[in-house]
C-alpha cells in the first residue's frame, strides 16, 4: 500500500505567548518561533506507517510545503519511519491560503505519482492545524484531485482498494466506506503516534528528501502563494484592556456590599 | 569553536525529551516516594536507542557518540535522576565490553544490553573504599581455564537487576609487590554470585543500589574483559571517562529541573499582588541558577566531544566537580525560593536536593576531581 501523508510544520505551541501577527498583512509572523509537526500530522503519518506495516508492502510518503529550514521537520517523519520526503519551498508560495496551497499541493502529488506512474492508495492529513485551523487544505486538495475524501477520521481501515472510515460525530459514530484512492484526513484520537528513536534518526540519514520550487512544479505563477490565494484578510484590532483602579478605604463588608453594588450598576 | 548541537543531535534531544516527558516525568515522583526501580521501562528505553546509544550498530545499537549519550542522561535525568543512574551504569559496564571485550563477548552480550534485555552493571567499590581502587580484596584465582571468585562489594548500581555485570578483582601481584587487577563479567544466576542488601538511599531512587556477593563464583577465562592483570587501567578509564561524563550529565539534568522549575514557581506564585519573578532578589536567584546551568552545559558537551575526537584529558573531572556542586547549590536556592513550598514532598525541590547531594561521591567526590585536576593542571602549565 502505498500512501502519502500531508505534513504541516507550524509554530511550536509551547512558545503561542512568542507568536505575534502582522498587522498590516494579517499574517503570522514565524521567524525565530521554532517549529513542529503540527500534532494532528504527527497523527496521520502514524496512521500511514500503520497501514503500510498491516498490508506489508509499498512504502509512505510525505509532502509538505514550508521554508527550507522546515525540513528538519521533514527529517524527523523520516525518522518515524516515512520511506521519502518532499518539500516544496520557495518565496512564490509565501502567503497562500488554504485555495492556493492545496493547489500547490496538488500539483506536487500529481508530479509524484507521474515519475511513480501510479496514483498514492491514499493521502492522509491531519483535518485541522493547531495554527490555521481551518480544515480546509485536506478537502480542498482531493477536490483539486478529483478523489473522494473524508475528514474528521478517528479510524481508518483499507484492503482491496476499499478504504472503510469511521467519523466521529456529537451524538454517533459514522462509518464511511470508498474507493481508493481517497484522501483521508484524522483526528488526534485515532492513534499515539510514535516516539523518533535513535536509530529511526539514523536510518533517515539513507533516505531521500527532495527539494522543489514553483519552477519544478511548472505550476502558473498567478496559482500560487499570495497571488493565487483569494483570501483577504480583514483588518485586526487590537483591544486595550486598561482597568481603573478604585481605592474603596471601606472595611471587608461594607467593600463586599459596595463591590456587589458597582457590578449590578454596571449590568453584570 | 560552538558548542551548540547538530540539527541530528538536536532532534535526537528533542525525542529523548518527548519520551521523557511522556514515559518518565508523570511517575517520577512515585518512584521516589515508593523508593521504586522501574524495571518496566527498560525495553522501551531499549527501543529508544538509548540503552545503546553510543554502542555500534554492528551490535544493535545506535552507533552514535558521547555526545548524545549524555544527552539522553541529562533529558532522562531531568525528571528522574534516580532512572539516570540505572542507565548510567549500564552504559558503564558495557563501555568495558565494547573497548575491551573480545569479539565474542560483545556479539555475545551487547546486542541484549542495546534493546534492553540485559541490563549492565561494573562493580568496583568494597566495604574498605570506593576511590581506593588498589584496595580492592575482591580475589580471582585461574585454575585450568576458570576463574574462581571471592569477596564482596558494596554501594553497586544495578546490584539487583543486572544481568551481566563487570567485576574488578584482584588477581595477583607484580614484580615490585603491587596489586595487579583483572576485570572480569559474571551473569545473573551464576552459582554463588548474588546481590546482597538493597541500600536505603536518601535520593537517586529509581535505581537499585546494594551489596554483591561473591562465593566461589567459578567463570571461565573467556569472560576476562580486556588483558589479566590490566584491570586497574580499563577500570579508572572507565570511570574517569564515561563514569564522569554521565555523572555529570545527570547532575546537568538535575540543575536544568532547578532552573526550569523555578522559573515557572517565579512566573505563577502572586505575593504582593504581582509574580514573585518581579521581585529583585527573585531574579538573583534565578540568574545565579541560570549561570550555574549554562556553564556546566559547555562544560560538559565540551568534554564529551572532546571525548568524541579522541583527546579528552581532565576535562571530566572539571565538569563533574563543577556540576555536582553546582547542582546542589542551585537545589538549595530553588528550595529558598520557593519558600515553604520548596520543604513538602508535593514539589520536587526536596527531591532534587538529595539526588544531587546523592551525585557527588559517584565516580569520585568533589575531592577527587580537585586532586586529578590539579594533577594535570601542574603538569601542562
Amino acid at each position: 500500500m502505498n500512501i502519502l501523508t500531508l505534513l504541516k510544520p507550524v509554530p511550536n505551541p509551547e512558545h503561542e505567548n512568542e507568536i505575534q501577527i502582522d498587522v498590516s498583512s494579517g499574517r503570522v509572523i514565524r521567524e525565530g518561533i521554532p517549529q513542529v509537526i503540527d500534532a494532528e500530522s504527527r497523527n496521520a503519518l502514524e496512521a500511514a506507517l500503520q497501514l503500510r506495516d498491516k498490508s506489508g508492502q509499498g512504502l509512505v510518503a510525505v509532502l509538505a510545503m514550508a521554508p527550507e529550514s522546515a525540513s528538519d521537520k521533514l527529517t524527523e517523519a523520516l525518522a518515524m519511519g516515512a520511506d521519502e520526503a518532499y518539500l516544496l519551498s520557495d518565496k512564490a508560495f509565501g502567503g497562500a491560503d488554504t485555495y492556493a496551497t492545496s493547489r500547490t499541493l496538488a500539483a506536487a502529488v500529481r508530479k509524484i505519482e507521474d515519475v511513480k506512474a501510479a496514483p498514492f492508495d491514499l493521502i492522509l492529513a491531519g483535518t485541522s492545524s493547531s495554527d490555521g485551523g481551518t480544515s480546509h487544505v485536506p478537502v480542498q486538495t482531493a477536490e483539486w484531485l478529483g478523489r473522494t475524501h473524508i475528514s474528521n477520521v478517528c479510524s481508518i481501515e483499507a484492503a482491496d482498494g476499499v478504504v472503510r472510515a469511521v467519523k466521529r460525530s456529537e451524538e454517533v459514530m459514522l462509518t464511511f466506506e470508498g474507493e481508493e484512492p481517497a484522501v483521508i484526513a484524522v483526528t488526534r484520537d485515532i492513534n499515539k503516534p510514535r516516539f523518533v528513536t535513535a536509530m529511526g534518526i539514523i536510518k533517515a540519514r539513507k533516505k531521500p528528501l527532495t527539494l522543489w520550487s514553483a519552477e519544478d512544479l511548472r505550476i502558473d505563477p498567478q496559482h500560487i502563494g499570495l497571488e493565487g490565494s483569494p483570501t483577504k484578510p480583514g483588518r485586526l484590532l487590537a483591544f486595550e484592556q486598561n482597568r481603573a483602579g478604585e481605592e474603596l478605604g471601606l472595611t471587608a463588608e461594607e467593600a463586599a456590599e459596595k463591590i456587589l453594588q458597582i457590578v449590578r450598576k454596571a449590568g453584570v | 569553536m560552538d558548542y551548540n548541537f547538530t540539527a541530528e543531535q538536536e532532534m535526537l534531544r528533542e525525542a529523548f525529551a518527548q519520551f521523557a516527558k511522556e514515559e518518565i516525568a508523570p511517575f517520577a515522583a512515585k518512584w521516589d516516594e515508593e523508593d521504586h526501580v522501574p524495571m518496566d521501562i527498560v525495553p522501551k528505553l531499549g527501543e529508544m536507542g538509548i540503552m545503546g546509544v553510543f554502542i555500534p550498530e554492528q551490535y544493535g545499537g545506535a552507533g552514535l557518540g558521547h555526545v548524545e549519550r549524555c544527552i539522553a542522561l541529562e533529558e532522562i535525568a531531568r525528571y528522574s535522576a534516580g532512572l539516570a543512574m540505572m542507565v548510567f551504569t549500564h552504559h558503564l559496564g558495557a563501555a568495558a565490553i565494547l573497548d575491551y571485550g573480545t569479539e565474542e563477548q560483545k556479539q555475545k552480550w551487547l546486542p541484549g544490553m542495546c534493546d534492553g534485555s540485559c541490563v549492565c552493571g561494573l562493580a568496583v567499590t568494597e566495604p574498605g573504599g570506593g576511590s581506593d581502587v588498589a584496595g580492592i580484596k575482591t580475589e580471582a584465582t585461574l585454575d585450568d581455564g576458570v576463574w574462581t571468585i571471592n569477596g564482596r562489594k558494596c554501594f553497586i548500581t544495578n546490584s539487583h537487576c543486572a544481568g551481566v555485570t563487570v567485576v574488578t578483582c584482584r588477581t595477583g601481584e607484580d614484580e615490585k609487590g603491587r596489586p595487579l587487577m583483572s576485570t572480569i563479567a559474571i551473569e545473573a544466576g551464576t552459582e554463588g554470585f548474588k546481590p546482597g542488601r538493597e541500600e536505603n538511599k536518601m535520593g537517586l531512587k529509581g535505581s537499585y543500589t546494594g551489596e554483591l556477593i561473591m562465593d566461589q563464583v567459578k567463570v571461565p577465562e573467556e569472560n576476562t574483559v580486556g588483558a589479566a592483570g590490566k584491570g586497574m587501567p580499563i577500570t579508572m578509564k572507565e570511570l574517569g571517562e564515561v563514569g564522569r561524563a554521565s555523572m555529570a550529565a545527570i547532575e546537568l539534568g538535575i540543575l536544568r529541573a532547578c532552573l526550569e522549575d523555578a522559573v515557572k514557581f517565579a512566573k505563577e506564585r502572586i505575593l504582593y499582588g504581582k509574580p514573585i519573578s518581579k521581585l529583585q532578589a527573585i531574579q538573583f536567584q534565578i540568574a545565579e541558577i541560570r549561570c550555574d546551568y549554562e556553564a556546566a552545559r559547555l562544560m560538559l558537551y565540551n568534554a564529551a566531544s572532546m571525548k568524541d575526537a579522541g583527546k579528552v584529558g581532565a576535562e571530566f573531572s572539571m565538569a563533574k566537580y563543577f556540576t555536582s556542586e553546582a547542582a546542589v547549590r542551585s537545589a538549595k536556592r530553588l528550595m529558598e525560593l520557593m519558600g515553604g513550598y520548596g520543604f513538602v514532598n508535593e514539589y520536587p525541590a526536596g527531591r532534587y536536593l538529595r539526588d544531587a547531594i546523592g551525585c557527588i561521591p559517584s565516580c569520585g567526590t568533589s575531592e577527587i576531581q580537585k586532586m586529578i585536576i590539579a594533577g594535570e593542571t601542574l603538569k601542562k602549565f
